[in-house]
């Protein structure tokens, strides 16, 4: 194994002790437990959003704490989700006394331990909301498996739900945007190569010299697909069309209610995109892979949307949501409507992301 | 009977067995998951073996909720709220107890069990821990009825449990990481349902080991 590091064991806090020297104006972190919060918390009147899941997918989320964005991420040990007392004490350190949006990337482990958090929080008499997020088309059925996974609509999600909180949104609005994000958001990834936890010190998965993985997820799970390497066009054109493709999707999903107090289940249907429709397009890297290679997928994203009758209107280059060294990328379409886009566009000053200020 | 001690001396030996077994419930989690179950379950006894001492005194229910609270806050993954919540539960049901009864370490079993699956949503198939604990406790419980020894019916509820992890094998994972991989995860053992089988063969031997010193006393 060949990194950049001193101690595996140091990995997660020397990078959280660097971003709080380095944007001391966006944002500070607390130990014991472990959260990254907005300098400025908490702000009057303002909802707070926060996020978190397992360490390696820099920026997110410690990344796009700041104004317009989270108000609080948890970061978990590479690749492990973060535990409920992280989420719990960020939460109260967080809260204005508006309530609390989580937005919960759909893995078990994560959705497990802010289901923990949002229990304690709420017997704390703090108002909180959990919104899922889980646009990962390569996973096809909901029933037999934990369901979609919860990938690149997450960092469009977490932009404009943050810039709705930021224009005065109440907790209920903002879950439903959020939800309304999470549904016109799909994703798919595929992957060059493996990536390497620092804590197991070899590659995750094996992938031939003349191999790549399609439909991977941002953890080094496997994919739906295994077969050699093909041109950017070729591999743009697999993505782009499993998504632009991708049919109704239903699945029940969890949330919790602050207005009962309890959880609520919830039938949802993501309706397919159509004709006319228009997008936000997030190109991403996971990592390893060089933003040159970005734009030759844009460009061949953007002739496939078009011949669809459907146009790209926003979009979002680079690494983002990443797999520690992994290479490879992820395509996301998200379908706008005049509010996404208000959002979308409305001013961002994070480390990870920032425009308009 | 089932003593505060033994109750001790049961996470304490837990403790030590998932230590010796990390690499092994790790190199299962890899066939099948995400490489980590082993050394998170290690993380967090090691944690319950710091907060026990200052709790050690305290009633049953008081030392199963201190080890849930502080597995759920160190273990992470799915196993840290699913464990925490299965002691937890436990615990709520042997409030200012000092000792339990076969029934009430039923009882206690069978409400961290039905903790565990109101977290995680599993259902007896989906390859799970729960695959191994649901026959266990049918075990325990047809044991108690029988007015067998609680470490006799213990016995049987530890074959059972091997007996549901082993059955894990051929099962296609519908919870957690592991179903995504479909028809792939066919052939290997759940990591969770080996956990939680090392768990309660660690209670049989807890209280074997007392019994047998009790005897020889």
């Amino acid at each position: 194994m060949k990194k950049l590091i001193n101690e595996v064991d140091d990995v997660v806090k020397e990078q959280l002790e660097g971003m709080a020297i380095a944007h001391p104006d966006l944002l500070k972190v607390h130990f014991e437990p472990t959260y990254v919060y907005r300098a400025d918390a908490p702000v009057e009147g303002k909802v707070a959003v926060i996020s978190g899941g397992g360490s390696g997918h820099e920026p997110m989320h410690g990344g796009f704490v700041g104004m317009g964005m989270l108000d609080a991420a948890c970061p978990g040990e590479v690749f492990t989700s973060p535990t409920p007392d992280q989420m719990y004490e960020a939460a109260q350190q967080v809260d204005s006394g508006a309530g609390v949006l989580f937005i919960v990337k759909n893995y078990t482990g994560d959705v497990l331990n802010f289901e923990t958090a949002a229990e304690l929080a709420a017997a704390d008499g703090i108002a909180v909301q959990t919104i899922l997020i889980d646009d990962d088309v390569a996973v096809k059925d909901s029933l037999y498996t934990a369901g979609r996974r919860g990938v690149g609509t997450t960092v469009l999600a977490e932009k404009i739900v943050g810039a709705a909180a930021e224009d005065g949104y109440d907790l209920e609005q903002l879950a439903d945007l959020c939800r309304k994000v999470n549904q016109y958001g799909r994703s798919m990834g595929m992957a060059l190569t493996s990536c390497i936890v620092p804590a197991a010190g070899k590659p995750t998965f094996d992938l031939g010299e003349d191999e790549m993985e399609i439909g991977i997820g941002i953890h080094g799970e496997p994919g739906q697909k295994r077969m050699e390497v093909k041109t950017a066009d070729e591999v743009t054109s697999i993505l782009a069309n499993e998504i632009l493709e991708d049919p109704a999707y239903s699945r029940t999903v969890r949330e919790w209610d602050s207005e009962n107090g309890d959880w609520v289940e919830k039938e949802l249907t993501d309706e397919p995109y159509a004709e006319g429709d228009e997008f936000i397009a997030f190109v991403n890297s996971m990592g390893g892979t060089p933003v040159s290679e970005l734009y030759a997928v844009y460009l061949k994203l953007e002739e496939i949307v078009e011949e669809k009758g459907m146009k790209i209107v926003r979009n979002l280059i680079g690494p983002y949501i990443t797999s520690l060294e992994m290479q490879g990328m992820s395509i996301t379409l998200l379908k706008v409507d005049d509010e996404i886009l208000k959002y979308w566009d409305a001013p961002v000053k994070t480390p990870g992301l920032r425009w308009g200020t | 009977m089932t003593t505060r001690d033994e109750i001790v001396q049961w996470l304490r030996k837990l403790a030590g067995v998932l230590t010796e077994n990390k690499e092994y419930l790790t190199e299962l989690d890899s066939a099948i998951g995400d490489a980590d179950h082993g050394i998170n379950m290690k993380r967090g006894f090691d944690k319950v073996m710091d907060k026990l001492p200052s709790v050690a005194d305290k009633d049953i229910g008081n030392i199963l909720k201190t080890t849930g609270m502080t597995l759920i806050s160190s273990v992470g993954g799915a196993s840290g709220p699913l464990y925490g919540t299965f002691f937890m539960r436990g615990g709520m049901t042997a409030a200012a107890k000092e000792k339990l009864t076969g029934e009430e370490l039923l009882e206690m079993l069978q409400a961290g069990v039905d903790g565990i699956i109101q977290r995680g949503r599993a259902q007896p198939g989906d390859k799970t821990m729960v695959d191994a604990w649901l026959p266990a406790l049918a075990a325990l419980k047809e044991g108690l009825a029988d007015d067998a020894e609680t470490v006799d019916a213990l016995r049987d509820a530890v074959a059972a449990a091997e007996q549901g992890m082993k059955d894990t094998i051929p099962m296609q994972a519908k919870k957690g990481r592991a179903s995504y991989l479909g028809e792939r995860s066919i052939g290997h053992q759940d990591p969770g349902a080996t956990s939680s089988y090392l768990m309660l063969k660690t209670l049989l031997e807890t209280l074997d080991a007392s019994e047998t010193e009790t005897e020889a006393g």
